[in-house]
């Protein structure tokens, strides 16, 4: 924490502290830590002079911030519209019945969190999903299993790897 | 910039002495390859192409002028990835990595066309060649995607070159401000987010509303699932979006701008700074821009994933650093908006239009479309039809022509069913009304609206009482919960719709849904509650059988339904190849050798698993 406390300081600093960009502070806090950790959310607001309940009131509404640890890889799932006339809810299904998973959530192992989201504008070639960003078009079932194994595979031997 | 330096503009004769520089720099001879790497194509792997394109242009040297540039969406994502050739305009579709060297040698070096790359028309067979020969575009007519797929988005020069900012020193160098919401007015450009408020009456109230600074906002938080329209412009020229925010605010009299752009949209929040920065560095925005009194700068904020936020009150709140909620509108936000002060809103598309508007001239533009609905309209044409894309059409099309003449039909031989309009807030609209104009006036008349754009066909398979659903789960996951009627009412209608498709409806239920609606339509706090029950209004207007099957019948007409439909082996079509009985969790299919196989009713779950398997399509649903 004494490290982050300087970067909780720089973030603020970058938005001169005003308390209207409360939202792009906690963004950048959690692209830098992967979530939004309590003790950094306390000295924050602290540091803002506004409540811990305003924070938590804006962190709990927009379905991007996360109190939570994410997993190693970041699954995003597209549910718009087309997505899901086109099979997305099946695909969903399939990853959290294989993977022992629930959407929002991350595996035992801490492989992956897995994020549904209502369109990320890809309409076109649905059934979309992302792995860290990198968008897959056309999706099945099998098919977004075959990209998840292969999280779990890399893994395995990136793991190997370390041990040589 | 590349040899002009970092130079400020700081007069319209600067402007204008960078544009002819950069014309005279550029050969006529130059040869462009343009890879799109609009969302559909990048998905299909387009950036690799560019990367590719660009090494082939490194290694033929440089007695050669070609450059490789990455473009924004080109609109018809169903064959992506999309490659153009200038000069000619020769299309490729489906391109693939080792493409590349034989369309680098052939078509860029040698001016010859590689045919198999090119657009077949599946109706004639016929081979595109150009552009203007493939159906999907003949019928468009581009305004704000105009520069799409032309300009690299990156590159401020690409778009000076183009004609963009030609309209910004036109307005600061001799027209009042009066004069340009004059000019606004006469084109009867309407607002493009979903409302299609006249725009030209917004900015007039913002600019007699007393309070000091104004704000000018554009809503890039495309929230409707279904929808990318924005996303192309923000992506594929975010200078479009600029400087019709400059031109707003000048007219307006505000000095400060905010882009609200949605969280799932990184790619758009890094085009957009980019081009800002590119903007400030030339003194096209800042202080004193381009030697004038006017000035104007713009930041960009991130969503956090909150449908809402696109309600222009719930944005607001959000630019605010409060949860995004919206508030009752008896006091409109031009009048008191961001902080209390004047605002005014618009979304990308409306913003984008202003520069072309301001060129062209407001007759030109109200020359195209209906009496009360002017210029073109951005819509991402998807669901089941043939072309799946990005298309702008000027407005008084008819769906038909959309739908079948640039979305080239429903594929595998179905029938069309529904066409949904206006997002989560619209409705769907039948085979019957196909033939109505896009209009806004007039896709509300129908039960719909024309929405910020989305446009998802659907066929003969999709239950629409299962849509009906779809939506209204959306936005009772997505409802702020400040109001009663849309927090407590939205889970109630999803309660019976939830029954209805489990087989368990009841008479009566559809009445209880339209009560709801009406509810919900007359006491909601904000236009996304207030409109809320229009997927469910509309599909009991028009599909009104569909839910009696469903609840009288127990049966789902379009077997999508789980529990509403069975599944049986057509025994002419049966090989006995016994892949369904390998299959089959429930070991609920018997049969022998060359004896066609059965489905016993009563041990099957339903799960689908053999009708997915077979390869004969032998296991029907009835």
């Amino acid at each position: 924490m004494p490290q982050d406390r300087d970067l909780i300081e720089q973030i603020v600093k970058r938005y001169d502290g005003d308390t209207g960009m409360l939202i792009p502070m906690m963004q950048d806090l959690q692209s830098e830590c992967g979530y939004l950790p309590a003790e950094h959310l306390r000295y924050l607001s602290g540091r803002l002079k506004v409540p811990m309940s305003r924070l938590y009131a804006v962190a709990t509404f927009y379905s991007s911030f996360r109190l939570a640890p994410k997993g190693a890889h970041e699954v995003t799932l597209c549910m718009g519209t087309v997505c899901y006339l086109k099979g997305a809810p099946k695909i969903s299904e399939t990853i959290c019945r294989e993977f022992h998973v629930e959407p929002g959530g991350t595996t035992r192992d801490g492989l992956f969190t897995l994020q549904a989201v209502n369109c990320v504008g890809a309409c076109a070639v649905a059934p979309v999903m992302l792995v860290d960003g990198k968008y897959y078009d056309s999706v099945t079932p099998a098919s977004a299993l075959e990209i998840l194994y292969e999280l779990a595979t890399d893994k395995a031997t990136a793991e190997k790897e370390a041990e040589i | 910039m590349t040899g002009l330096g970092n130079t400020r503009l700081s007069s319209f004769a600067d402007l204008e002495r960078m544009r002819e520089e950069l014309f005279s720099r550029r050969a006529p001879s130059t040869k462009s390859v343009h890879v799109c790497t609009g969302p559909g194509c990048a998905a299909k792997g387009s950036p690799k192409l560019y990367e590719l394109f660009c090494a082939a242009v490194k290694q033929a040297g440089a007695d050669v002028e070609v450059q490789a540039k990455a473009v924004g969406c080109h609109g018809l994502c169903e064959y992506g990835p999309i490659v153009l050739i200038q000069p000619g305009n020769i299309f490729y579709q489906r391109v693939e990595e080792p493409d590349v060297a034989e369309i680098f040698r052939e078509t860029v070096l040698g001016g010859r066309v590689v045919e198999r790359l090119l657009y077949e028309n599946p109706a004639t067979g016929e081979k595109a060649d150009t552009v203007d020969k493939i159906p999907f575009y003949k019928a468009q007519k581009r305004i704000a995607l105009a520069y799409n797929g032309l300009i690299d988005p990156t590159s401020i020069e690409d778009y000076i070159v183009a004609g963009g900012y030609t309209a910004l020193p036109k307005v600061l160098n001799g027209m009042a401000p009066e004069e340009i919401i004059t000019e606004v007015e006469r084109s009867g450009l309407r607002g493009r987010g979903g409302g299609g408020f006249p725009t030209a009456r917004k900015w007039r109230s913002c600019r007699e509303a007393e309070g000091f600074p104004k704000y000018v906002i554009c809503n890039g938080d495309e929230g409707d699932p279904g929808a990318f329209m924005d996303r192309a412009i923000m992506e594929g020229n975010p200078h479009s979006v600029i400087e019709g925010m400059l031109i707003g605010a000048y007219a307006i009299g505000s000095e400060q701008g905010y882009i609200y752009v949605r969280n799932e949209y990184p790619l758009s929040v890094e085009r957009l700074n980019e081009a800002i920065e590119q903007a400030k560095d030339l003194g096209l925005l800042g202080k004193n821009i381009l030697g004038s009194s006017f000035s104007f700068d713009i930041r960009i904020n991130r969503g956090g994933g909150a449908f809402v936020c696109g309600e222009s009150t719930a944005l607001m709140a959000s630019l605010e650093g409060r949860p995004g909620e919206p508030r009752a509108k008896y006091i409109h936000t031009v009048e008191s908006g961001l902080r209390g002060k004047p605002t005014n809103l618009n979304n990308v598309e409306t913003w984008a239009n202003i520069p072309q508007i301001i060129k062209h001239g407001g007759e030109w533009f109200a020359g195209i479309g209906t009496e009360k609905s002017k210029g073109t309209k951005v819509f991402s044409l998807v669901g089941n039809v043939v072309n799946t894309g990005l298309v702008e059409v000027p407005m008084g099309i008819t769906l038909r022509r959309i739908i079948d003449e640039i979305g080239g039909g429903i594929p595998d031989g179905k029938r069309f069913k529904a066409v949904q309009t206006g997002g989560p807030s619209g409705g769907c609209i039948p085979t019957e009304h196909l033939d109505a104009r896009v209009d806004f006036d007039e896709l509300t008349k129908l039960g719909s609206m024309m929405g910020s754009g989305g446009m998802i066909v659907m066929d003969e398979d999709t239950c629409m009482v299962k849509v009906a659903k779809y939506f209204t789960d959306f936005l009772q996951k997505e409802s702020c919960g400040k109001c009663t009627p849309c927090r407590e009412g939205l889970s109630q209608m999803l309660y019976i719709l939830d029954r209805i498709t489990d087989g368990e409806g009841q008479v009566g239920d559809i009445e209880e849904l339209e009560i709801l609606a009406d509810l919900l339509e007359g006491t909601a706090l904000c236009a996304l509650g207030k409109t809320a029950a229009n997927p469910v209004i509309s599909t009991i207007r028009y599909f009104r059988d569909e839910y009696d099957a469903h609840i009288l019948d127990r049966h789902c007409p379009a077997k999508e339904c789980r529990g509403l439909f069975r599944y049986e082996i057509d025994p002419e079509a049966c090989k006995s190849c016994g892949i369904c009985l390998k299959n089959c969790p429930a070991d609920a299919i018997t049969g022998d050798k060359k004896v066609p196989y059965v489905i016993n009713q009563e041990k099957c779950t339903l799960c689908g698993t053999c009708w997915e398997k077979c390869p004969f399509t032998a296991v029907l649903k009835v």
